[in-house]
């Protein structure tokens, strides 16, 4: 049962890493296969169908449903502008005239006889997709968009908010330890995505969001900072489309977590590159996990990827649930037979080894592997 | 030889039933993790697994060249095989109608019943805006629309108003973008010509029995069973594998909580009592009742115990989740849990203190999903009843809740919490708790989650699915025998005695706020006579004695005299030490 394990988070120097970016419904690819793209170009566009207002003819004018034809103006398929007539009564008297007006510019797209109102749709709305990361076209999709890939170091976080952005990596603290605080943030941190380390502060927060500052990375973060910033609390992880200026990720956890060494070396040495992050979020039916792209330079090799089959003993762990929440160890123990816990409970276990030299028995399912 | 899966939204369950003698049983069981998702897109795959994981296990060979050997023979293949499912987030409904508390709300009875997720209920009459209401139904992408409104030759207008908006959403279905939305319009009769001209050439339009043909009468029936035949045929056909799964099975896929439903349902008819059931997931919670033969079920999809137990803390607020923490807790590392819960939902407590935080978290979760229960379970309303003299000035409207504890005989709970609890007592006392059941009840577990399985199995063989129902699934906890109203008491509140199988007979009494548990084993009856202090009721009236025949199980039968509304005492330390005097009593925690 070496296979029953959580699968970590990917913490690696150099990989491949292919992004797809697709419109919501069909529309105008705007690049070609073998095009290099830079994070902020459009590379797809189309336009949504505009929302759809409706008025009550027949209430309004005070005429019978199906005599509506009568009455209207405006036919099916007519553009209307806001505050346009849309129909009118035809009293004796022209003094004596009701006229209906449209409330939106739009479309007319349906007169009901039977319920006496007419659907007006809006203008459509356009929706652009970007290319997320500095890269190259590998892929089209008629219609609906491309695949862009390039050669980065990449990070998953267990946890973010906010929407996909890019700027350059800036360190802040001085080791993995330290909290990120509103002192720490100056005018010179605007557009970058700062790297924090055990802790992201509510005023951190504000401070970012009023300076410009694009991404915030942090071990860990309360989670009432989280519903303060957000203005409500989140009661399924499920993020990304957060309409909020600076976009948070979380590495290790809700708490004062420290930063786990590898992940804050990493995004150390690589501090002053460009990087494209997202805050995106998923925990249920398809994982979806928040990232940190950073482009290489062209010359860098790419490590080879090993496909991890099992846990094997020396492996680095991050255990994840209390009492011995966010520290990091190395496997050294798989124990085959069931173990009964404090809680009396029997489950499979493992012994990790601290790096202190200290051994501790943990469930299995509170283990997360420290992918590379 | 039946084998059956469940393909749930993580996990792939498969379970083998044989024939042992006179009587069914359940022997063995495998599980994988469901495949719907990338990267396997390929359901079949989490259904091979489990089955192979099953074959290991029992050592019958039931695979060859990745296909179910049909029929059985000697120690190869299945006679049948069923399955039901609920991956890929189920079966996601809206349902409309026109008038919010009448056929709207039938509508989402009739949804609820077929097994799907309620995600919007449209009412003509609900005050939002015509555009909010379009806006809404294209936003949320359901699976499938249940068009409802109007009683037989009532109102059209509304109707049509509604399949107006339905048509300008235009709304796309979850899976496979080429295909129409199914709707299915279930309201007056009269108006389906001019709901079809609407409908019909921008949705897969179904037209079947209006399910509020008279404000007296709801037909839920045709309406929740053209939901499961669309479920079939254009959402699950839609989902990846599902085609071929569909080839595999002996009857319909059906949604995994409308098979539930149906064994609930089994089980009531044929012991003619009512029940309460409750399934906590990681990311609802479903319950089910059966009361005087009305079948309802509802799901709270917002409340569960991994993926959304953040939701529970927000619906139920820190203090409610508190109160049943004998421990000193700060609110913020409170908070900080059950975040990371939430977003690394497969870990399990490991000291007693998380284990004591969960189950609060629980009592919740399954409290706050009954009170969305009852409030849904109730008679039909907009009914004029007929009134003698007596009722005039009876204020009792229609619509009342059908959920009446002193009428229940039968609480049976499952999900990871309930049924895999260290000790059984634990998931009793959570039910009592959050249940709050009055008078005499008897209470049981799942043992690991077959109820879907035998709710198919009871649509082609009901003898097999009740044996094994009642032989393997069902874990009997005992009976709890409570007060069901407050007051105020020197002296006891209550005298009792048992008369155990063996004859020997045990004397008892409590004062108010009490628990007490006496052993019973499974199997076993007792006979229980119970003599309330003046103004005390048991269920039978105040100060009413009243003997009763009751059922033990692996705890027994438990007293609770802490009274019904259910109050813990406000006071921080008074309460600490009452929860832990009565987890004492009933040796809930190893301390």
């Amino acid at each position: 049962m070496a296979y029953a394990y959580t699968p970590g988070l990917t913490v690696t120097r150099s990989a491949v890493i292919r992004r797809k970016r697709i419109l919501p419904l069909s529309g105008e690819v705007l690049k070609s296969k073998g095009d290099i793209v830079a994070a902020e170009d459009i590379v797809a566009k189309t336009d949504l169908p505009g929302s759809v207002e409706t008025v009550n003819i027949v209430n309004r004018l005070g005429i019978a449903s199906e005599d509506i034809r009568e009455f209207m103006l405006k036919k099916e398929g007519d553009r209307v502008s806001e505050n346009e007539p849309l129909a009118q009564t035809k009293p004796l008297l022209s003094w004596f005239k009701t006229v209906c007006k449209s409330p939106v510019s739009g479309t007319i797209e349906k007169v009901s006889e039977v319920t006496g109102q007419v659907l007006i749709r809006g203008e459509p709305q356009p929706v652009l997709i970007r290319a997320y990361i500095d890269g190259i076209v590998v892929e089209v999709f008629e219609e609906q968009g491309v695949t862009v890939q390039t050669t980065a170091s990449f990070v998953q976080g267990i946890f973010g908010v906010g929407r996909e952005t890019s700027g350059v990596l800036r360190l802040i603290v001085s080791n993995p330890e330290e909290a990120l605080d509103a002192d720490r943030i100056d005018e010179s941190c605007k557009g970058a995505i700062l790297i924090g380390g055990s802790l992201v502060t509510p005023d951190a927060i504000g401070k970012a969001s009023e300076t410009g500052v694009r991404g915030i990375i942090s071990g860990g973060i309360h989670a009432k900072t989280i519903k303060d910033y957000l203005g409500y609390d989140l009661g399924v992880a499920i993020t990304g489309s957060e309409d909020v200026p600076t976009t948070l990720i979380i590495t290790e956890g809700f708490g004062k977590i420290r930063m786990a060494s590898r992940t804050f070396d990493l995004l150390a040495e690589l501090s002053g590159k460009k990087s494209s992050i997202s805050g995106a979020t998923q925990i249920r039916a398809g994982v979806i996990r928040p990232e940190i792209i950073i482009p290489a330079d062209k010359s860098a090799s790419i490590a080879k990827s090993t496909e991890r089959e099992a846990l094997k003993i020396g492996d680095p762990v991050r255990i994840i649930r209390e009492p011995f929440f966010g520290r990091i160890g190395k496997l050294a123990q798989l124990p085959p037979e069931l173990a009964k816990i404090e809680t009396e409970a029997k489950v499979r276990i493992m012994i990790v080894e601290l790096p202190d030299g200290q051994r501790i028995t943990v469930p299995r399912a509170n283990v997360e592997l420290i992918e590379s | 030889m039946v084998l059956a899966t469940d393909c749930g939204s993580t996990t792939t369950k498969a379970i083998l039933i044989e024939k042992k003698g006179d009587v069914y049983r359940q022997t063995f069981r495998g599980e994988a993790p469901t495949t719907v998702e990338a990267p396997f897109e390929d359901v079949t795959k989490g259904v091979l697994n489990s089955i192979g994981e099953l074959e290991d296990l029992s050592g019958r060979k039931i695979l060859e060249n990745g296909k179910i050997i049909f029929p059985a023979k000697g120690n190869v293949g299945v006679d049948i095989y069923i399955s039901t499912s609920s991956a890929g987030g189920g079966l996601q409904m809206m349902v409309a109608g026109a008038v919010k508390t009448m056929t709207a709300e039938s509508a989402q009875r009739a949804a609820l019943g077929a097994g799907a997720i309620v995600m919007d209920v449209l009412a003509s009459n609900d005050m939002r805006p015509p555009h909010e209401k379009i806006e809404r139904i294209r936003q949320l992408r359901p699976d499938m629309i249940l068009l409802s409104g109007g009683t037989d030759g009532g109102t059209v207008t509304h109707v049509v108003e509604l399949s107006e908006y339905i048509r300008a959403a235009n709304p796309r279905p979850r899976l496979g973008i080429t295909f129409k939305l199914p709707v299915i319009y279930a309201g007056n009769k009269d108006a389906r010509e001019k709901v079809s001209e609407v409908l019909k050439d921008i949705s897969a339009l179904s037209i079947t029995e209006n399910i509020r043909p008279t404000l007296e009468r709801e037909n839920l029936f045709p309406a929740r069973q053209k939901i499961q035949e669309l479920f079939l045929e254009h959402v699950m056909a839609q989902a990846p594998g599902y085609k071929k799964l569909i080839s595999w099975t002996g009857a319909p896929i059906m949604p995994t909580p409308a098979a539930v439903g149906l064994i609930m349902q089994t089980i009531a008819r044929n012991h003619n009592i009512n029940i309460i059931g409750v399934d906590i997931g990681g990311a609802t919670t479903d319950v089910f009742s059966v009361f005087g033969g009305v079948f309802n079920r509802t799901v709270s999809a917002n409340l569960g115990m991994s993926y959304s137990i953040s939701n529970v803390l927000a619906e139920a607020g820190l203090a409610n989740i508190l109160r049943w923490v004998p421990l000193e807790i700060g609110e913020e590392d409170l908070r900080d849990r059950i975040k990371n819960k939430m977003i690394r939902p497969t870990t399990i407590p490991q000291t007693l203190e998380e284990l004591k935080v969960e189950q609060a978290i629980a009592r919740e979760a399954l409290r706050l999903a009954f009170i969305q229960h009852r409030s849904l379970a109730v008679g039909l309303k907009g009914v004029q009843r007929e009134r003698d003299v007596g009722s005039a000035f009876d204020q009792t409207i229609s619509g009342e809740s059908l959920i009446k504890m002193s009428e229940l005989d039968l609480i049976v709970g499952s999900g990871g919490v309930l049924s895999h609890a260290p000790r059984r007592v634990q998931s009793m006392y959570m039910m009592i708790d959050a249940y709050e059941p009055v008078g005499v009840t008897r209470l049981a577990v799942d043992s690991i989650f077959m109820m879907p399985h035998l709710g198919v199995l009871s649509t082609i063989h009901e003898k097999a699915a009740t044996d094994v129902f009642e032989k393997d699934c069902m874990i009997h906890l005992g009976t709890c025998i409570a007060l069901s109203n407050t007051g105020k008491a020197k002296g006891n509140v209550v005298e009792y005695s048992i008369r155990m199988p063996d004859g020997s007979v045990v004397n008892g009494a409590l004062g108010y706020g009490e628990m007490a548990l006496h052993p019973l084993g499974v199997g076993e009856e007792a006979e229980v006579t119970v003599n309330p202090s003046r103004g005390f009721d048991f269920g039978k009236g105040k100060g009413k004695s009243f003997t009763a025949s009751v059922t033990g199980g692996v705890c027994g039968i438990v007293f609770d005299t802490r009274g019904r509304p259910l109050s813990l005492p406000e006071d921080k330390a008074e309460r600490i030490a009452a929860i832990n005097r009565w987890n004492q009593t009933l040796g809930i925690y190893p301390e």
